[in-house]
């Protein structure tokens, strides 16, 4: 394996490995903070039980999100420093924004609302916690703006060799981005949800402190609900805008080999990127594809023979990744929904209880999917149309990289099982009394 | 213009990086030699529990702003020093997670176990970034591409080496005396003395450090250059003789910011002598990267300035006010307070 093969898996674990704890960061200090409201508000002392309850596993997850979130930072320089030349102009300083607007003010006031329960107002404490979220949720935005700049890079010019701004405007506002945005932080929202959910499933199962997990599981419920639907709106407007700038993705998210009008959806299909065909192709919904991709079922759909075959991202990871991610986006409205019309009476439904319960890795699933449609189906590019993940890398030696690839893989797996050690332990331990 | 505007809020935000972790990196590193029983390394944890992560905040944005305004010296840099930022990587995870999953577990292993990651990954971080600055100080063997041609172990020359000392012991005597500012009775005591043991051995490395950079490095001709510089190691070595004038008197506090203030203008002594390079080449000047062929568009440092001069005041507010808010002593009552570490 050569330094660019070597630069890409290492980004991959580090990235993936950093998205296994940034959804729950996200959703699930929202749900911390609303139930700490909830609290300000009725007075309810479970809700301060379920605060401190959630926030506790928050702050487990937490802690793994902050460290592997700096190697992210640094990796831009140290394994894809050519890249960084070219477009550090724009993409650096979205980072830097991100980190003064967001991350300062996360870390600082999550020691605050650690250490300060006693010693002011809940009003003020519950003031802290909404900081912390609104503060992650900052920060996802800024960084996905950097991202949705490399999908579809916008405000730029070509100038002493490399991209430099000139409309930050155009940038911060730039449509990929923003239902990037939407579209992530629900999944997130998503991933909270039925992380809590799965854990009220678990101990409304034992009939453990039913009142209190019953208070938390409706809001969690109704969160999860919301955010499942507004996800199959968004995703859908997000693959037409993939459709218009990035065609060779949505080609090979569909598989989609011969240009054509009024093209169907199989439901049924396997890609043979080898033969340029797809093997098994069956159940058509005519014009669908058209219909989503252009919103008009007779609109032409590009091919991926119309691209050249060194500029077609790998299909058969796309595709699959695709599919699995949209059904298990329809298996959550599903899940979510009958939680939500069983609520009242949830703690007898043993079966649903028991499928909360087995449903919490799926939204993680279903994110990692995401992310694999979204960068894997953006290859050759690193920055779309612009610059190939081949030019962007680092001059390094393979000694290098392997080594630290492998010193990545051992201590996140070793911290990575710790975490969830940890995780289980106290989520199945309870709220305090 | 604004290049070098950058270039001085770079300088700034690496001193109030290190002046911030410097304590609880030093602390960290002397955790077993300070504490006698568990008690005590409750204490310690909690001293820094609230404060370290929005201290590390400052390297997160030290490196994001060295990407937005000198992306070509970020690149470079990052590139060439891949095993020694990888190396502190690794030990600035290990530190970060010891807080959260340390007392998770009771058993006298675990904890033992988390212990002793607190120690190597405060230790690591505080010699390899004192490595690194000393090797930009004396400048790194880039050549006409931003190429480094060297290792890990290039690195490790007696100046690099030297450099690495002076800011561990810096941070060990701030790491003592923010131990003594936060700590009552015989782990104050303790605390204290090492503090006063420590800063001699301070005095002698910083001196000797001060002689070599002379001999080593090109740093001095901005200071005959503009002699008004001067102001800036003078105010360290003033900061540093207060810090042994408070720490014999007791006045913890004093001695704390007075330590910090060392750290600070030692942190300015050597930016400013690198102005107006950002990473000096050993193997010829030309191929230094400069503010001038290392920055951003005017554009982007014109956008940056304005998000620093507004948000670093409100973040030095905020960080200010959780500072004095919770910079009451940690006692064995507040170890009862079911969220301590
Ligand atoms: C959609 C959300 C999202 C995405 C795509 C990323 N991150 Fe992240 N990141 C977060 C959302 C987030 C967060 C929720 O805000 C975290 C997780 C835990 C935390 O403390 O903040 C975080 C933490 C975090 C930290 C530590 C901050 C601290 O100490 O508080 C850094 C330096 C980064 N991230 C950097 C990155 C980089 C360079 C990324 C791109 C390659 C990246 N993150 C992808
Ligand atoms: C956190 C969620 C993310 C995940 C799970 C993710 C996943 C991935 C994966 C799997 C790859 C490897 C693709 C391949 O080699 O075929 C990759 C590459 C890359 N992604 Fe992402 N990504 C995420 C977010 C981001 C963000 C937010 C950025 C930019 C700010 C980004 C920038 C890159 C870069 C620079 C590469 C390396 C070049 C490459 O191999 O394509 N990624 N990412
Ligand atoms: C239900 C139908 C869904 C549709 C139609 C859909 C659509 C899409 C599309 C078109 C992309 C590719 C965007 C790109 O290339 O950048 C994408 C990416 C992604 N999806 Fe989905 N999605 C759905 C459900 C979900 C669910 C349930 C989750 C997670 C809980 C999820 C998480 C993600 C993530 C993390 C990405 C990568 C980031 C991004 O580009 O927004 N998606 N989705």
């Amino acid at each position: 394996m050569d330094v660019l093969m070597l630069s890409r898996l290492q980004f991959a674990v580090a990235t993936m490995f950093h998205f296994l704890f940034v959804p729950l960061t996200l959703g699930l200090s929202i749900l911390t903070a609303i139930y700490e409201t909830m609290y300000v508000k009725t007075g309810d002392e479970d809700y301060k039980r379920a605060a401190k309850f959630w926030g506790k596993l928050f702050l487990i997850n937490f802690a793994l999100g902050v460290v592997t979130g700096i190697t992210l930072e640094f990796q831009f320089g140290t394994n894809w420093s050519s890249y960084s030349k070219y477009v550090g102009d724009i993409f650096g300083s979205l980072l830097a924004i991100e980190a003064t607007l967001a991350f300062y003010l996360e870390s600082t006031f999550i020691g605050v609302w650690i250490f300060t329960w006693n010693k002011v107002k809940p009003k003020t404490h519950a003031l802290f916690i909404w900081l912390v979220a609104i503060a992650s949720n900052i920060s996802a935005l800024w960084i996905l703006i950097a991202n949705g700049w490399m999908q579809h890079p916008v405000g730029y010019t070509m100038r002493n060799g490399r991209a430099e701004l000139v409309d930050f405007w155009a940038v911060i506002t730039n449509k990929f981005a923003v239902l990037e945005f939407m579209h992530t932080v629900s999944g997130a929202y998503i991933l909270a949800g039925f992380f809590v959910m799965g854990v009220c499933g678990y101990h409304l199962l034992r009939k453990n402190e039913v009142q209190f997990f019953k208070k938390s599981f409706n809001v969690a419920v109704t969160f999860a609900l919301v955010f499942a639907l507004f996800e199959a709106f968004n995703g859908h407007l997000h693959g037409a805008e993939v459709a218009e700038t990035q065609p060779a993705k949505l080609a090979a998210m569909e598989s989609h080999w011969e240009t054509a009008s009024s093209v169907p959806m199989y439901l049924l299909q396997i890609p043979d990127p080898a033969n340029e065909r797809n093997s098994v192709q069956a159940i058509p919904i005519p014009g669908m594809l058209s219909m989503l991709a252009h919103h008009d079922p007779s609109a032409t759909v590009k091919g991926l023979k119309d691209f050249p075959a060194s500029e077609r991202p790998p299909v058969t990871l796309t595709f699959w990744s695709f599919r699995l991610m949209v059904g298990l986006g329809f298996l959550f409205i599903l899940i979510a929904g009958l939680g939500w019309l069983k609520r009242n009476d949830i703690e007898n439904q043993a079966g649903l209880l028991k499928l909360f319960i087995y449903a919490i890795p799926l939204p993680y699933l279903a994110l990692e999917l995401g992310w694999a449609v979204a960068e894997v189906g953006r290859q050759p590019w690193i920055v779309y149309g612009l610059m190939k993940t081949a030019d962007a890398v680092s001059i390094l030696d393979v000694s290098q990289v392997a080594i630290s690839l492998t010193a990545f893989v051992v201590f996140y797996s070793i911290l990575g099982l710790i975490d969830f050690y940890l995780l289980s332990k106290y989520a199945r331990k309870g709220p305090v009394h | 213009m604004l290049e070098t505007i950058w270039f001085i809020l770079w300088g700034v935000l690496w001193a109030v990086y290190f002046m911030l972790d410097g304590f609880d990196l030093g602390l960290g590193t002397l955790l077993p030699v300070l504490s006698k029983n568990e008690t005590d390394r409750r204490i310690i944890y909690n001293s820094m529990g609230p404060f370290w992560d929005g201290n590390e905040v400052w390297l997160i944005t030290a490196g994001g702003a060295t990407f937005a305004a000198f992306p070509v010296a970020y690149a470079v840099m990052f590139n060439g020093l891949y095993s020694a930022l990888l190396l502190l990587l690794f030990a600035l995870i290990i530190r970060g997670v010891c807080f959260e999953f340390r007392n998770k577990i009771d058993s006298d292993g675990w904890r033992g176990l988390w212990d002793a990651a607190m120690v190597i990954g405060s230790f690591l971080p505080a010699l390899l970034l004192g490595v690194a600055f000393a090797n930009i100080f004396e400048g790194l063997p880039i050549d006409q591409d931003g190429v480094f041609q060297g290792g890990l172990f290039t690195l490790l020359n007696p100046y690099g080496l030297a450099g690495g000392v002076l800011f561990v012991l810096l941070f060990l005597v701030h790491g003592s005396l923010w131990l003594a500012l936060k700590s009552e009775g015989a782990l104050q005591q303790r605390a204290g003395a090492m503090a006063k043991k420590l800063w001699p051995v301070l005095l002698v490395v910083a001196v000797l450090f001060l002689a070599f950079t002379l001999v080593a490095t090109d740093l001095f001709n901005n200071y005959f250059k503009m002699p008004v510089l001067w102001i800036l190691p003078l105010i360290a070595v003033l900061a540093l003789l207060g810090t042994f004038v408070f720490i014999r008197q007791a006045a913890w506090l004093k001695a704390w910011l007075s330590s910090a203030v060392t750290i600070l203008f030692v942190t300015f002594f050597g930016v400013a002598g690198l102005f107006p390079r950002l990473l000096p080449s050993s193997l010829n000047p030309a191929y230094s990267i400069t503010i001038q062929n290392g920055a951003a568009s005017q554009l982007t440092l014109k956008i940056m300035l304005v998000v620093a001069l507004i948000m670093v005041p409100i973040v030095i507010a905020y960080q200010l006010w959780v500072y004095l808010f919770l910079g009451n002593k940690v006692t064995e009552k507040d170890l009862a307070y079911e969220e301590a570490y």
